[in-house]
């Protein structure tokens, strides 16, 4: 049933994979300056989107249109 | 034509999410309100201003409620690519001023949770809703030649703009990235029915003009474009082919042999090697059918000139954007094309959480995209941080709220517009302007293009003398009138009828 706690490899509220991400290149300041933007834009991205993302998507059912 | 006119209707998703349960409460399947309520909440302001669920607005568009319950909005007729693009990310904006009036209205009931109003296309479920467009073309245009050159552009018109498509895995193929978000839903190449068979092409001749020298071409293929670089790439390319049907050059052959069979093949394979067979035997992929097309509408304008101040910009979108197809490259096109905004945005939220296609998070994401708040939706967001490029500004988008654009639409708005301040009933569709009151002075105007006709100017006049008897109000003031400013009175009676009243602050 739906009514299961949804399996999630990654909770969006958890930042540890971002530790991860930050381990590559750093010497090129422009690809850091890169990676930083693309971060901030994903963080952004995660507060803005509802959490439950499984939820989310079954629940957006519409009827048919023309 | 060289003067063509245009028009899109979309059908917008709608849906309320119930906010989540409280930690460590396992609640059941979300449900918020079912679809019609929530439509006929997110259609009350537009009820109050024009007494129904179906009516046109002072900018000349039209609002309705669809089959399904889906708000729909239809541009206004343009007679210019960027006007028609600005009208409907107008409609965008309102469908987002509904959406905070319900937003605000459910609170006050009771409940909680988030209204979402998307433009796009599918829903997990596969249903589908659209975004079509209309083309004037002339009655004389042979309809054989018309389809077999646009329908082989049509199916391949996906590869430079599509909106892109996160699809999950199912029996037959692994959860992948497509071209096209309305391929799937596309079942006949051309037909006169829209609900049950949806083909790419619609033949139901309702020309909303003079049946004897145009018809209105309906095209239903498209997907809902958040870009408008796409949308001009999208509009303007399909006005040059046409232009080409038109002027009866040889346009070279692809006329595919199996249309859906080819739209489907091509969407769901995204490196742009799907060959699809044209009658005769030969195969080509999408990027030759949509080249042999490109450089055939390049040497036409070297010979016939420009036909409008943008040629050259669509041009080269289009070139890049097959070039990006062809090469594999699509960085060259991720600012500017749907598939390939929405594909960097999905592959960065992948790499970064370490998921794969099927993973539901990528499908909300593709659902966000198209999410026409600016706070929220992505598409909006990556638009605030300047990482993609706009061909139109957010003032044109205010505009467009409440000015019609310079055709036929100028006339209803200002009659709609003057109707309304005499407080006389009026009904407009779009081409016939009646006062209720007066049904047999009823107008046709049956010219698209026309921006003013002395026969709607005297029908008028029998109100009043609206130059000295109306005050036009500012946006500023318009704004405070109703949900969303497109659905406000642009005048206000202000000559010696209303001497009486107190003065307006």
């Amino acid at each position: 049933m739906a009514a299961q706690p949804q399996k999630q490899p990654h909770r969006p509220s958890g930042d540890d994979d971002a530790a991860v991400d930050a381990s590559q290149p750093q010497s090129n300041p422009q690809a850091s300056q890169r990676a930083q933007e693309l971060d901030s834009l994903l963080d952004e991205i995660d507060t803005v989107l509802e959490s439950n993302a499984e939820e989310f998507v079954k629940g957006f059912v519409q009827k048919g249109g023309q | 034509m060289d003067r063509r006119v245009y028009g899109v209707e979309t059908e917008f998703g709608l849906i309320h999410r119930p906010a989540a349960a409280p930690e460590g409460v396992v609640a059941g399947p979300g449900r918020g309100l079912p679809p019609d309520e929530l439509a006929r909440y997110l259609f009350r302001p537009v009820v109050e201003f024009g007494r129904s669920s179906n009516i046109f607005i002072p900018n000349g568009s039209r609002l309705y409620l669809d089959v399904g319950s889906h708000p729909e909005y239809a541009t206004a007729e343009c007679a210019d690519l960027l006007d028609l693009i600005a009208c409907d990310r107008a409609g965008e904006a309102i469908m987002h001023d509904l959406a905070v009036w319900t937003q605000e209205r459910i609170t006050a009931d009771g409940f909680n949770g988030q209204v979402y109003v998307l433009k796009n296309n599918v829903d997990s479920a596969g249903n589908s809703y659209g975004s079509h467009e209309n083309y004037l073309i002339p009655r004389t245009t042979h309809f054989r030649r018309l389809s077999s050159i646009l329908l082989p552009f049509l199916v391949t018109r996906q590869i430079i703009a599509g909106a892109g498509r996160v699809v999950p895995s199912d029996t037959e193929r692994e959860a992948h990235f497509a071209f096209s978000q309305r391929a799937d839903h596309m079942w006949e190449g051309i037909s006169s029915a829209t609900t049950r068979s949806r083909p790419i092409i619609n033949t139901r001749d309702e020309p909303h003009a003079d049946a004897a020298e145009h018809r209105r071409l309906h095209v239903i293929v498209g997907d809902s474009n958040m870009s408008s670089t796409t949308s001009l790439l999208r509009y303007g390319s399909t006005d040059l082919v046409l232009r080409m049907v038109e002027s009866g050059v040889p346009v070279g052959d692809f006329e595919l042999e199996n249309p859906i069979g080819a739209i489907r093949h091509i969407s769901h394979d995204i490196t742009g090697q799907a060959k699809v067979r044209i009658r005769g035997g030969d195969e080509f992929t999408a990027v030759e059918i949509q080249r042999g097309l490109l450089e055939r509408a390049q040497r036409f304008v070297r010979q016939h000139g420009a036909h409008h101040e943008h040629v050259q910009e669509i041009f080269e979108l289009w070139e890049r954007a097959l070039e990006a197809v062809q090469t594999g490259d699509h960085s060259l096109i991720d600012r500017d094309i749907d598939w390939a905004i929405k594909k960097r945005l999905v592959e960065d939220v992948a790499n970064r959480q370490g998921i794969g296609f099927d993973h539901p998070r990528l499908e909300q994401i593709d659902m966000a995209y198209h999410d026409v708040n600016p706070q929220r939706g992505l598409f909006h967001l990556l638009r605030r941080r300047g990482l993609v490029n706009e061909v139109i500004t957010d003032e044109q988008v205010q505009q467009a709220m409440v000015t019609p654009p310079a055709t036929r639409a100028a006339i209803r708005g200002e009659f709609l517009s003057t109707a309304r301040a005499y407080g006389a009933e009026c009904t407009v569709d779009w081409v016939h302007h009646k006062l209720v009151d007066r049904p047999l002075e009823t107008v046709m105007l049956k010219d698209p293009f026309a921006t003013e006709d002395p026969r709607i100017e005297s029908l008028l006049a029998r109100l009043g003398d609206p130059s000295t008897q109306l005050r036009e109000l500012s946006v500023a003031e318009r704004q405070q009138q109703s949900a969303s400013v497109a659905l406000s009175d642009r005048y206000v009676l202000a000559g010696p009828a209303a001497a009486a009243e107190p003065p307006l602050i």
